[in-house]
């Protein structure tokens, strides 16, 4: 009894993590947008203290770094929590790939301080924190009661299988995050990242479309597909908003109160959008299994083995 | 089996984020110039150019067309700055004069002094950060001469040089902190200045071999004085309106006309 409710208490600490891990990614991108990533030319000290007054590009930058230390407080927490009390030793090692991920990530946090936003470095750092994101979500997923729980599986046989329409979905949608973060640090044009939304909205609209046609029975994996949908218009309003905002403002002085706030909104829904897909895809592996399944290593249309 | 296989899924994410990403070094913005930075002449060149027979450059940079209107720029986030200037504050990339001539234009001879060598003066720079504006908006210095950095405000500013050529730094300067004082060791037209902590903040430093550089001010004029007679490339730079160039020939104790125009 006292190991159950324990484990629902470690779930809710893992949900927390993840939600302070996404405004982590908002308060991120308000860096970036308010140009604000060398405000403090620091690190991991700010102007040689903890807490530097809080003024123009400094409130930006040094809030970043507080929610920063918050998760990654938290993110010890939770690993410290697993290891002591997950009997799951897979479970344990995505842990511990947390706590590597959030040590990287503020590594590399303070290389682009020290070296002056190489745009690599910065990018990869934006990329990390997606990934850190989709990891916590899992530890999330995989700690919830429902996880563990006894389920029914279903036999999925159509091509492509669902499962895989959801792994293509987030990685995707991680891809489309990456050119995105390119095109903030001035690497690629709009272009690419423009391209790429096609992709993944074609590849998002599949999977919803076949997780309502064919899994309606499965609340969850209806529901979080319902959402998914949700969050793709809203994003390409949001990357539509953005393009057009910051044509219509650049002459004007940056950064601009609107073109912050939109761009922001794109990069959080964003996240959330990677975060759905990624949930949904840990569900549709976890549901529709391919128990009497094999595949061709060649990609090649799924066999049965009876 | 299926946890084990999640577990690398989720790992397989992380390896992907750091092996996927990436990208090209990010491109130093373009820099500017102005009048009242212009350095001192050099005192000693390695080539002796005889004042008798020395010629000089002169002309203005014209402005046609429809001039930008200069938005106001919002400091309200840093009260410290807002105190600190009783009218609004506009944006200062393009000033056009009432002469129909643009102010803040970098004018350096680009070609023609062939080897010749020039010594920094000993006379120093100076930048001040007034009321959360860098002031000059563009300067000249050249290589080696020392540029003293003022914080005349009473909030935190950091420095920020953005080059392209030389080595880029990034120091915070408390308000009545010491004077920086620094120096670029190599030419460069032109490199940005940025408060990161004030983002609207940009000065821009054209940094020369030699002293024949000025900036255009409330008359829109320049002159290039004490060049030896030859053929020269003079070349402008302007923040918004990137750059021109143009050939001139100095004879003795003679000047020649350089007059460009810049369209909106």
């Amino acid at each position: 009894m006292g190991e159950k409710r324990d484990s629902v208490y470690m779930h809710r600490f893992a949900i927390l993590t993840a939600i302070a891990t996404f405004f982590l990614i908002m308060a991120g991108a308000l860096v970036v947008g308010n140009e604000a990533g060398l405000a403090v030319p620091d690190w991991p000290l700010s102007y040689g203290t903890w807490m530097p007054p809080m003024e123009g590009g400094v409130f930006y930058e040094h809030g970043h770094r507080m929610v920063a230390t918050t998760v990654g407080f938290l993110t010890t927490v939770l690993v410290l929590w697993i290891w002591r009390k997950e009997p799951r030793s897979w479970v344990k090692r995505l842990g511990w790939t947390a706590l590597a991920a959030v040590i990287v990530q503020g590594v590399l946090g303070g290389i682009t301080v020290l070296y002056f936003l190489p745009a690599p470095v910065s990018i990869t750092h934006a990329c990390l924190a997606q990934a850190f994101f989709c990891i916590v979500l899992s530890l999330a997923v995989f700690t919830s009661p429902a996880w563990q729980s006894v389920q029914e599986s279903h036999e999925d046989s159509d091509s492509p299988a669902f499962r895989h329409l959801c792994l293509a979905a987030s990685a995707a949608v991680y891809i489309q995050l990456a050119l995105g973060a390119a095109v903030r640090h001035r690497v690629l044009g709009v272009l690419a990242h423009l391209l790429w939304a096609g992709m993944v909205t074609v590849i998002m609209l599949w999977m919803a479309r076949r997780a309502s046609v064919r899994w309606h029975q499965l609340t969850s994996v209806h529901r979080l597909s319902g959402a998914i949908v949700i969050l793709l218009i809203l994003q390409l309003i949001l990357g539509a908003g953005s393009y057009f905002i910051r044509e219509a403002t650049k002459n004007a002085v940056q950064p601009q109160f609107s073109t912050v706030w939109i761009t922001t909104a794109h990069v959080a829904i964003g996240a959330l959008l990677l975060g759905f897909s990624w949930v949904l895809t840990l569900l549709a592996y976890r549901k529709l299994p391919c128990s009497s399944k094999i595949y061709s290593m060649a990609g090649t249309p799924e066999k049965s083995l009876v | 089996m299926i946890q084990t296989k999640l577990s690398w899924l989720s790992v397989f994410t992380l390896a992907i984020a750091l092996t996927g990403c990436g990208g090209g070094q990010e491109s130093a913005p373009a820099g500017g110039a102005s009048t009242e930075g212009a350095a001192a002449p050099a005192a000693a060149p390695s080539a002796p150019i005889d004042p008798a027979t020395a010629g000089s450059v002169t002309g203005k940079v014209a402005f046609t067309g429809q001039a930008p209107a200069n938005p106001v720029i919002r400091m309200d986030a840093t009260p410290a700055c807002a105190q600190a200037n009783s009218e609004p504050v506009h944006a200062d990339e393009v000033l056009v004069n009432g002469n129909g001539t643009l102010r803040n234009v970098f004018v350096y001879v680009k070609d023609g002094l062939g080897g010749r060598t020039f010594p920094a003066p000993a006379e120093e720079v100076e930048i001040d950060q007034q009321g959360c504006m860098y002031r000059p908006h563009v300067l000249g210095v050249m290589v080696g001469q020392k540029v003293r950095i003022k914080n005349a405000d009473s909030t935190n500013h950091n420095v920020h040089p953005m080059p392209t050529n030389n080595r880029e730094w990034n120091v915070s300067q408390p308000p009545g902190g010491e004077d920086l004082i620094r120096d670029f060791p190599r030419a460069e037209v032109m490199i940005p200045v940025k408060c990161n902590v004030h983002p609207w903040m940009k000065t821009y430093v054209g940094v020369s071999a030699h002293p024949f550089f000025a900036v255009t001010g409330e008359d829109g004029s320049f002159e290039l004085k004490g060049l030896p007679a030859g053929e020269y490339t003079i070349g402008i730079w302007h923040e918004k309106y990137g750059t021109q160039e143009m050939k001139v020939t100095v004879e003795a104790q003679k000047a020649a006309t350089a007059d460009f125009s810049i369209t909106g």
